[in-house]
């Protein structure tokens, strides 16, 4: 303990501070653009999986295996996999690059999911209402379904949010420098690891706890609102 | 591009990931029942005690489901020894896998608890079903029913999560596909079998848990979402 | 020519055969009544006519063209001169009532939105909900949701209109009211397809009753008839039993 008191100013000097608020920035940026594209993305692919038509049987079937696959693997595993794909095709080697198609590829599957049964669950109802009034399908989630499906979506979608800042821990494992690399690097420095992967815990804490209560608080006032 | 996937040597590896798929299994149930048991202990406080415990609770699943289970692990197995305490990695990811998923399997229990719902409880009584035959017929089918969904689909993302065991030195499935790399050096096959392994070994647990759930408690689960 | 023709119609969802060798005959101008026990397949009936439900079977011609209902230009056809009012009123709830009634008429049959604006309050003081406009669906009561509902269909401007139970969410002063507006859209020449079991409102608006029973149709009568002499047992048992209740 008392090495502990001794050890934190020379811990939290302005390079280590500065260094540690790039990792967490990293760690945002992973999670932001892996939401970013895995909202738009997944949009799509939930939009694809509803639809009717024959011809678009091999897509649907393809965004089937697509999100069970990515749902089933590890993170860890899909990273490594991608990593290593990356390192024979040598389309590049820039480690935060790799670490962010990995992110948006599960976030994709993930959100994905979420967005298809946020439309499943409006009444047929509406559908049926749309459908006799001529509205084409595209028509119908604009006008209809989404305005009422994203009190359904949002909610879980920040769960997932929070999974995927949790989640960008293990591009560490690549060496993508980001809050648990940090923290690794600090270790191997000679930093305790209590205050090394205190610190970052802490940071992440930071992180996700407002999305967490803002997930939380807009789930009981959708909830409230829709009695 | 110059490289061809081989697979027939990673293939002659099969055996041994198997086997360190049981060990995966065996991490994921352990730590799933050690997270129940010890979340279901977490959900009664949150029920029955009071202010100053309820507090605790909060602040305990607050921080387990906002910090990254990977730290955690870091923590518990570099940060203890500082206090005296040697843990193995193996028993280091156990504990952190269970502690975290108390924090989740927690939250999961008590909404179970919230649902019963107050009238069917007093038609219960007006019945006259004593204590026992009120938990028996009345809450426990209720509760199961629930519960089992959102139980198994944490079970499946606990599967998952044992992999970081490797990170750790432990010879589940990722550990051993870490051992087989360093050795052939034929990566992508390597995670990619490592990866189909994965898949199979949860669609094994989502078929089995929906049966169970179809059968024993009328809980509906998709195989295929 | 009738305006509508159904020549011997299947339809099924999944196993269950709904609708079973259905043939009737509708001509311009005329109300059409029909009743039937629940889940006799009448509100699948008419929701065959929008294309909701498609036909394993059989035939339809609309104004003497057959409905290939496998094409979507033949849907969008049909759905251009068929509106409908569901059972359970399927109000868009995201949109207030003005915007439930003028979205389709704007969006999709891109008509000017000013004048479709105008119909609608027309057609929604006619209804009586003029006060209503801002609100929303789940702020309203079945009746006001009903008659929302009604005014959407008629924003349409439809040459057939189908209303499923339309009297049975009314309060009673405002079935009169219905009553008379129906009769007006009559006499306008609006062909209408009406679900109801409100026997003195059958018996004064349609021009003939048919009665269904499991899918099939049992009776097709003139309205006197078939609540006072009908032809069929069933529909004599099923008659007997509406006018108990009352
Ligand atoms: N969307 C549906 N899917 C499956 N079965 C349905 C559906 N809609 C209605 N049915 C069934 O079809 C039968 C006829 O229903 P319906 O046409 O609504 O009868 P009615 O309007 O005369 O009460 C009933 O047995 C009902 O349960
Ligand atoms: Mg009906």
């Amino acid at each position: 303990m008392e090495r502990l008191i001794e050890e934190i100013p020379n811990f939290f000097t302005i390079w280590n501070v500065i260094f540690l608020a790039k990792a967490m920035g990293v760690t945002f940026l992973l999670t932001a653009i892996g939401c970013l594209v895995g909202f738009s993305v997944g949009g799509l692919l939930a939009i694809f999986r509803k639809t009717k038509s024959i011809y678009l049987l091999p897509l649907r079937i393809f965004i089937i295996i697509y999100t069970e696959i990515f749902r089933r693997v590890p993170f860890l595993v899909s990273l490594l996999l991608f990593f290593y794909v990356f390192q024979i095709i040598k389309i590049s080697d820039d480690l935060f690059l790799i670490a962010t198609i990995t992110v948006c590829i599960i976030a994709t599957a993930y959100i994905g999911e979420i967005i298809r049964s946020g439309i499943e669950s409006i009444n047929q109802t509406q559908w049926d209402a749309a459908t006799a009034m001529n509205f084409t399908y595209y028509q119908t989630l604009r006008e209809v379904i989404f305005p009422q499906a994203w009190k359904v979506i949002l909610p879980p979608a920040f769960g997932f949010f929070i999974m995927f800042i949790k989640d960008t821990a293990l591009a560490s494992q690549i060496g993508v420098m980001e809050l648990t690399f940090a923290a690794k690097i600090l270790n191997n420095k000679g930093f305790s690891p209590l205050l090394s992967f205190g610190t970052i815990l802490i940071l992440y804490f930071i992180l996700s706890f407002p999305l967490d209560r803002f997930g939380k608080y807009m789930e009981r006032k959708l909830a409230s609102n829709r009695n | 591009m110059g490289y061809t996937l081989v697979y027939t040597q990673v293939l002659e590896f099969l055996p041994y990931l198997i086997k360190g798929a049981w060990i995966s299994l065996q991490i994921a149930i352990l730590a799933f029942f050690g997270g129940m048991f010890f979340g279901l202990i977490l959900a009664t406080i949150r029920s029955f005690g009071n202010n100053i415990s309820n507090k605790i609770v909060i602040w305990y699943v607050t921080f387990f489901t906002n910090t990254p289970q990977l730290v955690q692990i870091y923590f518990l197995f570099f940060a203890l020894p500082e206090f005296g305490i040697l843990l193995s990695p193996y028993i280091a990811v156990l504990l952190g896998m269970t502690l975290n998923a108390a924090a989740y399997l927690c939250e999961i229990q008590r909404a179970g608890f919230l649902s019963i719902r107050q009238n069917e409880l007093d038609a219960a009584k007006t019945l006259n079903f004593s204590l026992f035959q009120q938990v028996k017929y009345v809450i426990l089918p209720h509760i199961m029913r629930v519960l089992f969904p959102p139980l198994s689909n944490h079970y499946i993302i606990m599967t998952l999560g044992t992999s970081m065991a490797a990170i750790f030195g432990v010879e589940e499935l990722t550990g051993r596909a870490f051992n087989i790399n360093s050795e052939t050096f034929r990566s992508v096959e390597i995670f990619s079998i490592t990866a189909l392994i994965y898949i199979v070994i949860t669609f094994i647990a989502t078929f089995l848990l929906a049966i169970i759930g179809r059968y024993f408690f009328k809980a509906k689960i998709r195989i295929i979402q | 020519m009738p305006q509508i023709e159904i020549k011997s119609i299947n339809a099924f969802y999944d196993k269950l055969h709904v609708l079973k060798n259905i043939e009737l005959n509708v001509s311009k101008g005329e109300i059409v009544s029909l009743i039937g026990p629940s889940g006799s397949g009448k509100s699948s009936l008419l929701k065959m006519l929008v294309g909701l439900l498609i036909p394993k079977s059989g035939k339809i011609y609309l104004n003497g063209n057959q409905v290939n209902f496998k094409n979507q230009s033949d849907l969008r056809t049909i759905r251009e001169q068929i509106a409908i009012v569901f059972q359970q009123y399927n109000l868009f709830q995201n949109m207030n009532v003005l915007k439930n009634v003028c979205i389709a008429p704007t969006k999709i049959q891109k008509r000017n939105p000013k004048e479709v604006n105008e119909q609608a309050l027309t057609l929604l003081e006619k209804v009586g909900l003029k006060d209503k406009l801002n609100s929303y669906p789940d702020e309203l009561s079945g009746g006001q949701q009903q008659r929302v509902a009604i005014a959407r269909a008629l924003c349409l401007n439809p040459q057939i209109l189908l209303l499923d139970e339309i009297t049975s969410a009314l309060d009673p002063e405002l079935v009169k009211e219905v009553l008379d507006s129906i009769r007006l859209l009559a006499s306008e020449g609006m062909t209408m397809l009406i679900v109801s079991h409100e026997m003195n409102f059958v018996k004064e608006v349609s021009s003939r009753v048919v009665f269904m029973d499991e899918g099939s149709i049992i009776e097709i009568n003139n309205p006197k008839n078939i609540f006072e002499k009908p032809k069929e047992k069933r529909t004599l048992d099923f008659v007997s039993k509406i006018l108990k209740e009352k």
